[in-house]
């Protein structure tokens, strides 16, 4: 299946995506992730002004039978929320990396990024899980 | 050391997504389960349930060794009829929910669920009583064809008169020149049919199925649909919502079983929870805020920790959050409300009449 990894996103070993926008950085899960999950019906973020840690958890996605943690790929204060996916988290399997996007986050330490995979990496992490 | 059903090749080929579940390799999803879902509820769905077990009681003290055995009454059924009932241990604790087919007086098939087989069939043949129990798990698979569109289908395929069959009744006879127990019986809520074949036949039913079923649009459904749709129907399923500490009173099915039938294991111990009362009832619920509960959230009154969760899911047809929770027996009526705790936040939930769904006249 010749998935999508766009070259100009970085992704985690968690398979969330993370894009430079100026001086924030937008979060989602990849099309790898979705396609794992199935139908996407439920989603939980987390509020403008809340923190978030590199590795750890900012919220949940849900399909119809199981419930999977999202891990915020940098540290840093949410700016914005794609609040629409509430009502419509099936965007998130429909378009993963632009409608689908979920958080916008301001930084604490813009150089986190550089530490995540690039998408040629991130293909090849991919292909080991299958 | 996961097994295989003799289907196994054919959901690869339908580009199934396999999933473990009780040491067997089966399909979670096709499409997608919200569409497998839906095609069973509008049209019809086919499920490969071959991992699900067959223990087979025979002779003269069959259906009195097998009575012993099982909470509800199989003495009032008649040949060709199903019956769905617990075995349960001498504390009340359930080993398993089973159906039971009744061929004959000498002649019950026991269907096992596939957790359970080698469980089940143990603890059967330690109550023979001098039946004649078998384990013919091996020698079965089975096909589920469910869903409104079921009937048209299938009877494209057999000369047995479906339309003579009632709920819960079955009949011996082919279907696509396959030899099977055709039983009107199934875990969805839907009308639909349970196909019980030789196992070397079943591969080549299961395409015939496919192939014929194009008109009515059949798709082939997995373990998860199937969850979502016994779960709207509020069926309870062992091992999530029931399992050896947990009695059919508790458990909601008390209408299965018939303490005045005569002596049966676990009889003596729940007469005496009867007498006693119930310390919790397993009960169906909604949320009233966003959320979806699951299996083991606790469930909570004023912030204190009251029961628990055994199932929930978001409803895919009733686009509702809903759930079977333990709960204590004041909190039980309905209209009764509480909080399921999902990481860490109190959402409110309501007791509601089950099933959840209703099928479509």
């Amino acid at each position: 299946m010749a998935m999508e990894f766009p070259d100009d996103l970085k992704y985690t070993r968690d398979h969330e995506w993370a894009r430079s926008k100026g001086t924030r950085i937008v979060v989602g899960i990849t099309a790898f992730a979705q396609d794992q999950l199935g139908d996407i019906v439920y989603v939980e973020l987390p509020d403008v002004g809340d923190a978030v840690k590199r590795g750890e958890s900012f919220g949940v996605v849900e399909s119809t039978k199981a419930v999977s943690e999202l891990f915020a790929p940098i540290t840093g204060k949410v700016v914005e929320v794609n609040d629409p996916l509430s009502d419509a988290p099936e965007t998130i399997n429909e378009d993963p990396y632009e409608e689908g996007w979920m958080i916008a986050v301001e930084p604490s330490d813009p150089k986190e990024l550089q530490e995540l995979m690039d998408a040629k990496a991130y293909r090849a992490f991919v292909e080991e899980q299958e | 050391m996961s097994q295989r059903t003799p289907l196994y090749d054919n959901h690869v080929r339908a580009g199934a997504r396999m999933v473990d579940f009780a040491g067997w390799e089966m399909p979670v999803q096709y499409a997608g389960i919200l569409a497998e879902h839906e095609a069973v509820r509008t049209r019809v769905g086919l499920f490969d349930v071959s991992h699900m077990g067959e223990v087979v009681f025979r002779g003269p003290k069959a259906l009195e060794a097998l009575g012993r055995a099982f909470t509800n009454d199989v003495a009032r059924t008649a040949d060709g009829q199903a019956q769905y009932g617990c075995l349960c241990r001498d504390s009340g604790g359930i080993v398993d929910d089973v159906v039971v087919y009744r061929r004959g007086a000498q002649d019950l098939l026991v269907c096992v669920n596939a957790a359970n087989r080698q469980k089940d069939f143990e603890w059967l043949a330690g109550h023979a009583g001098g039946a004649d129990v078998r384990n013919e798990s091996d020698d079965w698979a089975q096909l589920a064809v469910q869903g409104p569109l079921a009937a048209q289908l299938l009877q494209r395929l057999t000369k047995v008169n479906l339309s003579a069959l009632k709920t819960y009744r079955f009949s011996q006879g082919e279907v696509a020149g396959v030899p099977c127990l055709v039983a009107r019986t199934g875990y969805t809520g839907e009308d639909g049919f349970e196909l019980f074949c030789p196992p070397d036949r079943a591969s080549k039913l299961w395409d015939t199925l496919l192939d014929a079923g194009q008109p009515e649009k059949i798709a082939p459904c997995g373990l998860g649909a199937r969850d979502s749709l016994r779960l709207e129907m509020a069926y309870r399923l062992y091992g999530s919502d029931m399992d050896d500490t947990t009695t059919p009173l508790e458990a909601g099915l008390a209408w299965v079983v018939k303490l005045d039938k005569g002596e049966f294991v676990g009889r003596d111990a729940l007469v005496r929870q009867k007498e006693q009362g119930l310390a919790r009832k397993l009960v169906g619920f909604v949320l009233t805020e966003k959320g979806i509960p699951r299996h083991g959230y606790r469930v909570l009154q004023d912030g204190t920790p009251v029961g628990t969760v055994t199932s929930g899911t978001l409803s895919p047809s009733v686009d509702l959050p809903v759930g079977l929770a333990y709960v204590p027996p004041a909190l039980a009526a309905e209209g009764s409300t509480f909080s399921v705790e999902i990481r860490g936040r109190a959402a409110a939930a309501k007791v509601v009449k089950t099933p959840f769904y209703t099928r479509k006249p």
